[in-house]
């Protein structure tokens, strides 16, 4: 652990201990309590229950709908930071101020709202009806929950990278003949990427554990539109804190799996 | 800098707050939809307690889905009395958190159950649908909203007043599983909890009928204005029971038990029976519930200790993991 | 030669004209994304809020209940953000400022509360202090109440926002590097000095972001306090969970002026950071010309 390349900063050892002692004692201890409890479970129960047909359908949901809410965050975030940060026009000062407030408006809230826009008689929805697709009570309303409540993390983490890309590069290599596809292939591109996975990765982390928003707007249908964490909450209303726990532990491994993954990806890229 | 300065004057108007509430208080952990009960109940026996030469009694309110009401009990949250949606939420008070001997039930007139209600339907106006009993909830394209009796005490009497209706007309077990899995096939939505599917149908718009306990259906109706809904009373139904206790071991601990326990017998009363009849709970005392008749329809009514056995068996065989609920949605 | 600054020029031309045309399609498509995503929800909630006008909005919000959820949820804020800040600045230190192996999983450590379920970071608590948890029996011989109480309260807003400052802060330092550090070290600053002289401007705007963000968050969480609460009316109620109790009331104007109220106060801490940032870079340019 004590390869430190710059020994002449101090505070190696006092801010590495700090974070792992904070980090320990709120998160990785409460969250090793959740294991211990799991472990109860011998393996072959433990798979029984994170195999049931149901636990599956709604694992598959999950994580696919947050890749989906991550990926339109993906496009329109990176649109909403590109205007944010190349251009004055009207209004931006407003967006730029209220793209922060999903953060802040409670998730229930959200998921309330959602409902009475999306749902058959809401203003969007009837529209959405008239061409024949529904949005409440499927999986489509599930990934725009998911969409609205992550969508800060892709705009501000791409905004100050983008800001730090000189305009002159951009320019050159259209001067040069490149086009716009290109210059944005070439020229921005790698160095927009690693903090665009860093965006996505946050987004869909945060999409996969989401409850509050996702409940209302779901249906709530087993096998249909049933996320993990509603069936968490369903083993709790059962008072099966073990089965619980149980998918808890699947919920944690994976994402903590397709995190690592994402950062040492954006490693990479920011190596090459 | 405000920021903090801010939270520094919260804090210190918190701690100036705090002592305030020193006077003898107690916490009433109910489910969702007693709350209108209970504030005016609150205020009733209050002073009730006073004329008795008592000093005021701060009663606190705590609401949520039943489960996870007697949940929270259960992992200390320091209920005085519990009033649940249904026996079995306040028996895991015995069994998970030893709080309360097992004979609970038997401690107080009716099964501890001062009030009761029903399973009932809610109609848009007019019942477009012509939805008059439980046959017409299976009919292709009619769309009925329940919540999901995994995680709500009332879709578990929804559940469980089908089924009774099912078995007594088809006869047998299987052909009631037919018909409750066809019942939810038509369920487009499953909220997880009460309000929850009662906002679904009235503020959304979603479904043609609600499944609801009588004094929701009977609040949407008056919250929501008479207009735009009705009413409609199955052939039969199942008397639900939502029970009351007294944690034995939470007041002996904070020195309430005096009190607790004369709120609960309150609940009783004269009174008490009027106010739960005028929030729409069936009084269980006859000649007050001979008052409010014309309210509440005459309907035939099984019992989960009857026709069920309890909800020590009913639990286990329909709702907990791999139950008929289960089934009904796994063979989908 | 002078065709070929001809081809030049009408190239150049050509180019800023699909720019133009590109550039407003842009920005067409940022204002729809923003609508369509953001401010349409956002208007429901404000239009319910002020469907009865603004007395039953106001009534609404100075209700009893409703100050005293709004007390302690400026009181877990309170609490968790200084905490949270000082995690962030020592944590994105560590990260940013050496190599060491293992970088990757501190990392992913870091970010991990993002990852769990709002539902999950609240049961974990539960499982520690409550009663039948591991600490469970401890705690109530000694009669300390911390889940469906204050402590639990706060240590949920904790967890959800552990990683915000850390976050915005680590891509910038590694960005920035070492040698501002280093050199003034050589030239013989203390370690303190350093910080607060060379790594602290340098910072300054990123910090604040990441507490802007942590606070907001912190006020909206639900999920995982509403799990630790108790929901005991005007005890314990954060204002969010006041919000869903309200709606469970049919009480749905209160609701979404309570929901406003929460809005407006992230709106405000957003347009304070917002005006404090163009105030100082104006003092900066203005100190640069002199």
């Amino acid at each position: 652990m004590s390869s430190c390349t710059s020994p002449v900063i101090p505070g190696f050892g006092l801010t590495l201990g700090y974070t792992l002692v904070y980090l320990s004692l709120l998160v990785l201890i409460p969250l090793g309590a959740m294991f211990v409890h799991a472990a109860q479970l011998t393996w072959a129960d433990f798979w029984a229950i994170i195999s049931a047909p149901r636990v599956l359908a709604a694992l598959k949901l999950s994580f696919a709908s947050a890749f989906a809410a991550a990926i339109i965050n993906g496009i329109i975030g990176t649109l909403l930071a590109w205007a944010l940060v190349r251009y004055r026009f009207p209004g931006r000062k407003l967006i730029e101020a209220m793209i922060d407030l999903p953060f802040a408006l409670p998730t229930a809230v959200a998921g309330i709202a959602l409902t009475a826009l999306y749902a058959p008689s809401g203003l969007v929805g009837q529209f959405a009806t008239d061409l024949g697709l529904k949005i409440a009570y499927t999986p489509i309303g599930i990934t725009l929950a998911l969409t609205f409540v992550t969508l800060p993390f892709v705009v501000r983490t791409i905004q100050p990278v983008l800001a730090d890309i000189p305009r002159e590069v951009e320019e050159a290599a259209a001067c040069l003949g490149a086009k716009p596809l290109q210059v944005f292939r070439h020229v921005l591109l790698p160095s927009l990427l690693p903090a665009w996975l860093t965006g996505f990765s946050l987004a869909f982390a945060r999409g996969v554990g989401e409850y509050g928003s996702v409940i209302f707007i779901a249906g709530n249908m087993p096998m249909k539109t049933e996320i993990l964490p509603l069936l968490i909450m369903v083993k709790l209303d059962q008072y099966d804190y073990t089965g619980a726990t149980a998918i808890g532990v699947l919920m944690l491994v994976v994402s903590f799996i397709l995190l690592l993954l994402i950062n040492l990806l954006q490693r990479q890229v920011g190596k090459a | 800098m405000s920021i903090r300065r801010f939270a520094l004057a919260a804090l210190a108007s918190a701690l100036i707050a705090g002592p305030l509430a020193a006077a003898e208080t107690l916490l009433n952990v109910s489910y969702d939809p007693t709350r209108e009960l209970y504030s005016e109940f609150n205020a009733a026996f209050n002073k009730h307690w006073q004329a008795q030469g008592h000093d005021p009694v701060t009663i606190q309110q705590s609401h949520g889905g039943s489960g996870k009401q007697a949940r929270a009990v259960i992992d200390g949250l320091r209920a005085d009395v519990v009033t649940l949606a249904l026996a079995g939420d306040i028996d895991e008070l015995h069994r998970l958190g030893k709080l309360i001997p097992e004979n609970w039930q038997e401690r107080l007139p009716q099964s501890s159950t001062p009030y009761t209600s029903t399973i009932v339907f809610l109609v848009r106006k007019g019942n477009p649908q012509g939805i008059k009993d439980w046959d017409d909830l299976v009919k292709p394209g009619v769309n009925v909203i329940t919540p999901n009796p995994k995680t709500s005490g009332g879709a578990r009497w929804n559940f469980l007043a089908a089924w009774a209706y099912a078995q007594q007309k088809y006869g047998s077990e299987a052909k009631a599983q037919e018909f409750v899995a066809k019942l939810y096939k038509n369920v487009p939505v499953l909220d997880t909890g009460a309000r929850g599917s009662t906002i679904t149908f009235v503020n959304n718009q979603i479904g043609d009928v609600l499944l609801a306990w009588e004094n929701e259906a009977f609040l949407a109706l008056k919250e929501q204005g008479g207009d735009n809904f009705e009413i409609v009373a199955p052939s039969l139904s199942i008397l639900a029971e939502p029970p009351v206790a007294v944690v034995d071991k939470n007041v002996d601990k904070k020195g309430t038990r005096k009190v607790a326990e004369a709120y609960l017998d309150y609940l009783y009363s004269d009174e008490g029976q009027r106010l739960a009849a005028k929030h729409f709970y069936r009084p269980r005392n006859e000649a007050i519930a001979g008052e409010f008749a014309k309210q509440f329809p005459a309907l035939k009514l099984v019992t989960i200790d009857r026709d069920f056995d309890g909800w020590k068996t009913a639990q286990p065989k329909f709702f907990d993991d791999g139950g008929v609920f289960d089934q009904i949605y796994q063979a989908q | 030669m002078s065709s070929i600054t001809l081809t030049a020029s009408a190239s150049a031309n050509a180019a800023r004209r699909g720019n133009l045309l590109g550039r407003r399609l842009l920005i067409f498509g940022a204002w729809l994304a923003f609508v369509l995503f953001l401010l349409l929800p956002l208007l429901v909630v404000l239009g319910e809020a002020l469907k009865q006008g603004l007395g039953t909005f106001f009534g609404a919000i100075f209700e009893a209940d409703a100050i005293s959820a709004l007390k302690l949820t400026l009181l877990a804020v309170g609490i968790s953000l200084p905490l949270n800040l000082l995690f962030g600045v020592c944590a994105a230190w560590c990260v940013s400022k050496y190599q060491f192996r293992g970088k990757s999983i501190l990392v992913t450590l870091i970010d991990l509360p993002f990852s769990v379920s709002p539902v999950i970071a609240g049961l974990v608590y539960v499982l520690l202090f409550g009663a039948q948890g591991f600490f469970g029996e401890w705690l109530q011989e000694h009669d300390i109440q911390i889940v469906f109480a204050l402590p639990a309260i706060v240590l949920a807003t904790l967890f959800v926002t552990v990683p915000f400052v850390a976050r915005e802060l680590i891509p910038l330092m590694q960005e920035q590097g070492t040698q501002e550090e280093e050199a003034a070290r050589l030239l013989g600053a203390s370690g303190w000095q350093m910080f607060w002289h060379v790594t602290l401007p340098n910072i300054q705007w990123a910090l604040i972001y990441g507490v802007v963000l942590c606070s907001a968050r912190a006020m909206g969480e639900f999920g995982a306090v509403s799990v630790v609460s108790g929901h005991i009316r005007g005890y314990t109620n954060t204002l969010p969970l006041h919000v869903e109790i309200l709606y469970n009331e049919y009480n749905h104007v209160a609701a979404f002026s309570v929901a406003s109220l929460l809005l407006l106060l992230a709106l405000l801490i957003l347009l304070l950071k917002q005006w404090s940032e163009s105030r100082i870079n104006r003092l900066k340019a203005s100190a640069g010309e002199e």
